[in-house]
């Protein structure tokens, strides 16, 4: 058992921030909200499609970037995607085989995956980890529009984020 | 949705974009290869035996691409990605299903035609055979996307998916080899019944496997 009695309820446009140790289960709440996991004890009701990013991208290492992108582009049926890749930086990369991309690229690869999907539900786990100054201003921008719009935005990190506004959530409390 | 996954999983599997697919058709020829050099150049030898023997190829080909069959894209997060669109992981691996056996089942039974020649089959074996390995393989494929699938978040899954797929492949290779030797298609209704009840059970099986890694 990781936590217990956690109640946590978002509304449209809200965005917070589970902080924690290492292990104390930042990732485990995560797929759990996702649906990906069933919590032993306890109900999760969401409404509106889920995206996550964590430390796997789904994509194909062999591939260059841009194939590996467009697969999930294809299934999204996402039309903006240029845009995604250049707010994210990640336009010249596209050719480079997604194994040759250091983490912080990976990272924004999957931000970009994640702004094709079009989901309503933000599920980022440690999304800052690797990334440089400018791209944590940009991840923090992103989340602010996701949130403008009506969207929400639950970020797992262990590190300060800028963001006015934001609520914390200290899952440590609740370990057992 | 369903095209783009089937194509994903095809390039994955197939020889030309850097897949492994190639490697099962060249393991089954090797063997075809080396019977002869085993047994004697004993034409009615070779004549007689030689259906089993590619069977018996055509079996352990289909286990080589089992350990990146699956294993590879629970690892990826693939599977935890696509069903956060909405694609069930019964879907996921009914595509993955029939990816698998495109890569190896047709390549196989166009191989079989060198290999018959290798082994002195005639005209008639030869038809079994290909009817044979045409219900056959769509089994063999679907047991080998199951035991994938159970045996991908097991550390030693890829040398026990081969030890694991060679019982459950008995009743084909019975009815399958069989048929060979009594110059009968009837058993072959057998080889295709079994093929399709495992090809209707498979992305079912799978499918509850991967949930199952996952939950871990």
């Amino acid at each position: 058992m990781l936590f217990r009695g956690l109640a946590l309820e978002m509304g449209a446009g809200e965005a917070l921030h589970v902080r924690g140790a290492n292990g104390v289960g930042k990732t485990t709440l995560i797929r759990a909200l996702a649906g990906l996991l069933t919590p032993f004890a306890g109900r999760i009701d969401r409404v509106g499609a889920v995206g996550i990013v964590d430390e796997r991208t789904a994509l194909d290492p062999d591939l260059p970037l841009g194939k590996a992108l467009r697969f999930w582009q294809q299934l999204d049926m996402c039309d903006n995607a240029l845009d995604a890749l250049e707010t994210l930086g990640l336009r010249q990369l596209l050719d480079v085989p997604v194994r040759y991309l250091s983490t912080g690229q990976r990272k924004r690869a999957a931000l970009a995956q994640l702004l094709g999907q079009d989901a309503d539900i933000w599920l980022l786990d440690e999304p800052l980890s690797g990334l440089d100054s400018g791209a944590i201003e940009i991840v923090i921008a992103l989340i602010r529009d996701h949130c403008a719009e009506g969207g929400i935005a639950l970020i797992a990190s262990h590190q300060d984020i800028a963001y006015n506004g934001l609520k914390t959530l200290s899952l440590g409390d609740y370990a057992k | 949705m369903i095209l783009p996954m089937l194509k994903r999983d095809l390039a994955a599997l197939f020889p030309f974009a850097g897949g492994g697919a190639a490697l099962p058709v060249i393991f089954f020829l090797a063997v075809a290869m080396l019977y002869p050099f085993a047994v004697g150049p004993n034409a009615n030898l070779l004549a007689q035996t030689g259906g089993g023997v590619v069977w018996i190829a055509a079996l352990l080909a289909a286990i080589l691409p089992l350990d990146r069959l699956v294993a590879r894209d629970i690892e990826l997060g693939v599977f935890d990605q696509l069903k956060l669109r909405g694609v069930s992981e019964e879907v996921s691996m009914a595509m993955r299903l029939a990816a698998h056996w495109l890569s190896f089942g047709p390549p196989l039974i166009l191989a079989a035609f060198p290999a018959a020649a290798l082994l002195n089959l005639d005209g008639p074996t030869l038809h079994i055979l290909l009817l044979g390995l045409l219900a056959g393989t769509p089994g063999l494929a679907a047991i080998g996307l199951m035991i994938a699938s159970l045996t991908a978040s097991l550390r030693a899954g890829a040398a026990l998916s081969g030890l694991l797929l060679i019982p459950l492949a008995l009743p084909i290779l019975i009815f399958g080899a069989g048929a060979l030797a009594r110059a009968d298609e009837a058993s072959l209704g057998f080889v295709a019944a079994i093929s399709l009840l495992l090809v209707a059970v498979a992305p079912f099986a799978a499918g509850a496997a991967i949930r199952a890694a996952r939950e871990g």
